[in-house]
């Protein structure tokens, strides 16, 4: 046995030699991949990627286009409904499910199929329901009620929430489960000394129950928060960005420039921005759920 | 039994319940209201696929097939078209296939290695990584989208299927990285010592103690896998060329196409062929499916 | 009046008979433990006297009142729980008035019960804190003071110091025992832990299998154990067992008779038969105590355990090996031959059959 303290490096030698390909993936794709579009967003890159300077023009071109502008007001109203109707119908669903009922797995199962299928089944599906001459419409018109309308597909000032029924319909199992998860690891003896006060169930859901749930709401929150900024399929499927551009959104936006336009440099500019809300998102969080701790 | 309640006078027993109670009434009259919406859609998928198109446009798409017919199946299956080909749906099947199997092997394999690293070799700057990797699953694919684009045609792999089962492995890993991590932790350390202890090296515990071992935690990483590569449809219109597109993408093309008159129940039928996998795999699956997501969140 | 009464108590999960025709009667201002192992249905009970589940048959009497079918807040009763379950976003004062503030008494009387609670229980800095920002012993007390502000006449305590160190544990037991003295409320406590049991209680119950095994004061239950599975459970360490025959008034196992003088035989019990005899470690004299014992014998030392106040001996004795407790100055080593002897008086005789005490 030699005395002499092995070398550092060598320590764990096989472990980091496993840990290679999450090294690689950490700093070439994750780091050197945003430093890389980053980078480019600033040059008038075109068919090809290059390096010459164009300062903040891509920036300012893309906040003067018009269809970045409806891109990002179609996120903002997508991304603001969806957030709050999925938490509230989903928060709903799990109190429902929460009740000791019945055929709960079964209702279980049925709320969240959808969340199995793609955006892309999503989106078809959703469109041919909402095809105005032999969907919903139809129906409702061929059972006596002739002028009732609803074509939000159609509809360039409502075909965003034509989009939110469906997102609403493929998204909110997965967060009823997750409340369902947060509510079944509340202690039940706060049940019990609640019901001992005399309060009634729906106060000590509001004022007991989901103050203690807010770990689980913030975690909640982010999840949905960053899968919205990554709406795409559903769009593409479902409406393709129309009627016209009304329901373009920033990551067909980036796909579009990128592979379509040959217009590189607007497409990095735009995914920069697209990066951009979310960290406005996810630090915050991150700060609060893992800065926090270690200030105990 | 009987003398002796007939002994006690007064309330006793169980509080009487009346079965259709307000309460019951609200609680299972929303469920039932939520879930008949919930099987809407998959219920019209249904009708409209086994009619025929002049059913179609004369009847109510809630209202059951007169005269069953297969045949949008078969036609979406394989004769329908797009662009030059006209073999359907099948071709996007078999290619969903050929990436999804290999997908799901490597980026398992090599998520749960880092995952054991992770949990039982702790060595410098293991964490930073790690970090990094947790945050990059936040990161707008649409970021990466190009970067990795021009790393796939550096090493000559660019539109070909192992090219988009690196994409995959690469973005799966986060998520995968830190599942398996998580279940390699809570497994008792006691158990890794001893095998040390034993003389097992990295390898060797990661083999014959760690895998046996895991079994749940590797079906609940297929599940997520297979479902999410399944149904990924940016990746497969980015690195693939239209003689390799995974069904979403073919789906897609069939139905958002332009020319020709719309055929209503093959579009069903397709779409129905191509949400198969993931729903037999979640109905097959049940709670596993479940622990999945409630993991698999972060992934968004 | 009974301050609670419970008649032929029936409670089935599905198949599973939880508590089986149970009855029971506490007086006013008695202090009640509900004593046994995990799993034997006390927990089960406390929750149906609080109403927190439905029983299948009988009936709960509250202060002479039917409340079967009450809800909990209508029983007047407070209930304590082993996790505290305390109301984490609000702060003590909160904890302790949110349920009369539903209630909707007036605000003053809210704030005098609080204040009055808060007294008793010296947590009055606490009021502004946090549950997070109290220790485990603080927690307990506010939720022993959300009972209290509730102005019952019945506390109902969950286990409510098993999640406590050994010291607290102590601590809290002697200020529950002095709330009772000072309070006089009926209260009704479960615990597996006999210590807590013996030393709060005026009677307790030992319970098993959905069933009460025994009813009485700790004293009656330590020494005069009605069955088997009571000797058994009380005692640290436990009562040792030798089975042998009983001859006329004698017990008679391999190689020792013990004539039974001075042991109170039940009227017509003390038939001959398969019997098992019960000592007490600390009951099986050695030393200076060896003067007032009818019965003696000497043994053979296997294992000394020494325990500081005690020692511990293990010796083969009637085909079994039992475990005697010496004063802890004693010098005994593994090996020694040690003189010892039995108190017919203070043994216990149980038929080997039925188990009950003859």
């Amino acid at each position: 046995m030699s005395d002499r303290r092995p070398n550092r490096f060598f320590r764990n030698m096989t472990a980091k030699i496993a840990a290679v390909p999450m090294i690689l993936t950490a700093l070439c794709v994750f780091v050197g991949g945003t430093v890389w579009t980053i980078v480019h967003s600033f040059t008038d890159s075109k068919l090809l990627p290059r390096l010459r300077w164009d300062g903040l023009d891509q920036y300012e071109r893309l906040w003067n286009t018009n269809r970045w502008i409806v891109s990002i007001e179609n996120l903002l109203i997508y991304g603001l409904c969806s957030l709050i109707l999925s938490l509230i119908i989903g928060f709903v669903l799990a109190a429902l499910l929460d009740q000791k009922i019945r055929f709960e797995n079964t209702f279980r199962t049925i709320l969240l199929y959808p969340f199995a299928l793609s955006f892309i089944v999503t989106g078809l599906v959703w469109q041919w329901l909402l095809n105005p001459d032999l969907g919903i419409q139809s129906v409702i018109r061929g059972a006596g009620w002739i002028g009732f309308t609803f074509d939000p597909l159609n509809n360039s000032k409502i075909v965003i929430f034509g989009v939110l029924i469906a997102g609403l319909w493929q998204g909110t199992g997965l967060i009823m489960v997750l409340m369902l998860a947060g509510l079944r690891g509340i202690d039940q003896e706060i049940w019990k000394a609640s019901r001992v006060d005399g309060i009634p169930m729906w106060k000590t859901y509001l004022f007991i129950v989901i103050p203690m749930m807010r770990p689980v709401f913030i975690t909640t929150l982010v999840i949905i928060a960053s899968g919205i900024v990554k709406l795409y399929d559903l769009i593409v499927a479902q409406t393709s960005g129309g009627p016209g551009i009304s329901s373009e959104v920033p990551a067909k936006y980036v796909y579009d420039y990128m592979f379509q336009g040959q217009n590189l440099g607007q497409g990095f500019a735009a995914s920069t921005m697209m990066l951009l809300a979310v960290l406005v998102v996810v630090i915050p969080w991150a700060y609060l759920e893992f800065g926090g701790k270690a200030r105990g | 039994m009987a003398d002796r309640v007939a002994a006690l006078s007064g309330p006793q027993g169980p509080r009487p319940r009346r079965r259709f109670s307000r309460r019951n009434i609200i609680i299972y009259g929303t469920l039932a209201v939520v879930a008949f919406y919930y099987l809407l859609p998959l219920y019209v998928m249904i009708v409209t696929s086994l009619k025929g198109m002049p059913e179609i446009r004369l009847g109510n798409i809630f209202a059951p097939p007169v005269e069953i017919t297969f045949e949008p199946w078969v036609k979406a299956w394989a004769q329908a078209c797009t662009g030059l080909n006209c073999d359907g749906l099948s071709r996007g099947f078999w290619n969903s296939v050929q990436i999804t199997v290999p997908s799901v092997i490597v980026s398992i394999l090599i998520a749960s290695v880092n995952g054991y690293a992770l949990a039982n070799w702790r060595f410098r700057g293991a964490d930073v990584f790690f970090t990094i990797l947790i945050f990059g699953a936040f990161i707008p694919y649409q970021v990466m989208l190009y970067p990795i684009v021009i790393m796939l045609r550096e090493i000559g792999l660019y539109g070909s299927l192992w090219g988009l089962v690196i994409v995959h492995t690469i973005f799966g890993m986060p998520i995968l990285t830190l599942l398996f991590r998580n279940y390699f932790t809570s497994l008792p350390e006691e158990l890794f010592k001893a095998a040390r202890i034993d003389g097992a090296r990295f390898w060797g515990i990661y083999f014959r103690i760690m895998l046996p071992m895991s079994l749940p935690i590797f079906v609940v990483a297929m599940i997520l896998q297979v479902t999410g590569i399944w149904n990924d449809f940016l990746f497969g219109v980015v690195y693939t060329k239209p003689d390799t597109y995974p069904m979403t993408v073919q789906l897609n093309n069939i139905v958002n196409t332009v020319q020709g008159v719309r055929e209503y129940n093959v579009n069903m039928a397709a779409t129905l062929l191509t949400g198969l996998v993931p729903l037999v795999i979640y109905f097959v699956s049940g709670k596993l499916f479940v622990r999945g997501i409630a993991a698999g969140a972060v992934k968004g | 009046m009974h301050s609670v009464e419970i008649k032929n108590l029936d409670l089935h999960f599905g198949a599973v008979k939880v508590l089986q025709d149970l009855n029971l009667t506490i007086a006013r201002g008695e202090f009640l433990v509900l004593l046994g192992s995990s799993g034997c249905g006390k927990s089960t009970l406390l929750n149906c006297i609080a109403g927190l589940l439905d029983v299948t048959a009988g009936q709960i009497f509250i202060n002479g009142a039917n409340v079967t079918w009450a809800e909990p807040s209508d029983r007047g009763i407070g209930m304590v729980f082993q996790s505290y379950a305390l109301y984490p976003q609000m702060t003590v004062e909160g904890n302790l008035s949110f349920g009369l503030k539903n209630a909707r008494l007036p605000r003053d009387e809210i704030a005098r019960r609080v204040a009055r609670a808060a007294e008793i229980l010296q947590i009055e800095p606490l009021l502004k804190r946090k549950p997070a920002a109290l220790s485990g012993g603080q927690r307990q007390r506010v939720a022993i003071g959300r009972a209290l502000v509730r102005d019952v006449d019945v506390f109902l305590f969950d286990e409510p110091l098993s999640n406590l160190d050994a010291k607290l544990r102590a601590d809290l037991r002697v200020e529950i025992k002095h709330l009772h003295q000072q309070l006089k409320n009926t209260m009704i406590y479960v615990t597996h832990d006999q210590v807590e049991a013996m030393t709060l209680a005026d009677r307790i119950a030992i319970m098993k299998d959905g069933k009460i095994m025994q009813l009485g004061s700790p004293h009656e239950i330590y020494n005069l154990p009605q069955n088997r599975y009571v000797a058994d459970f009380i005692g640290s360490p436990s009562m040792n067992f030798i089975d042998g025959r009983l001859e006329s008034g004698v017990f008679r196992a391999a190689g020792i008779d013990i004539p039974m003088t001075g042991y109170d035989f039940r009227a017509g019990a003390a038939s001959d038969g398969k019997v098992v005899i019960g000592l007490r470690p600390e009951h099986i004299a050695t030393g200076d105590a060896l003067a007032s014992a009818a019965i003696r014998t000497r043994v053979k030392v296997d294992i000394v355990e020494p325990t500081g106040s005690d020692t511990l001996i293990f010796a083969p004795l009637g085909g079994t090996s039992v475990h005697v407790r010496m004063d802890g100055q004693t010098r005994v080593n593994p090996g020694d031959e040690i003189e010892i002897g039995i108190l017919p008086g203070r043994a216990s005789l149980f038929d080997r059959d039925t188990e009950l005490r003859l």
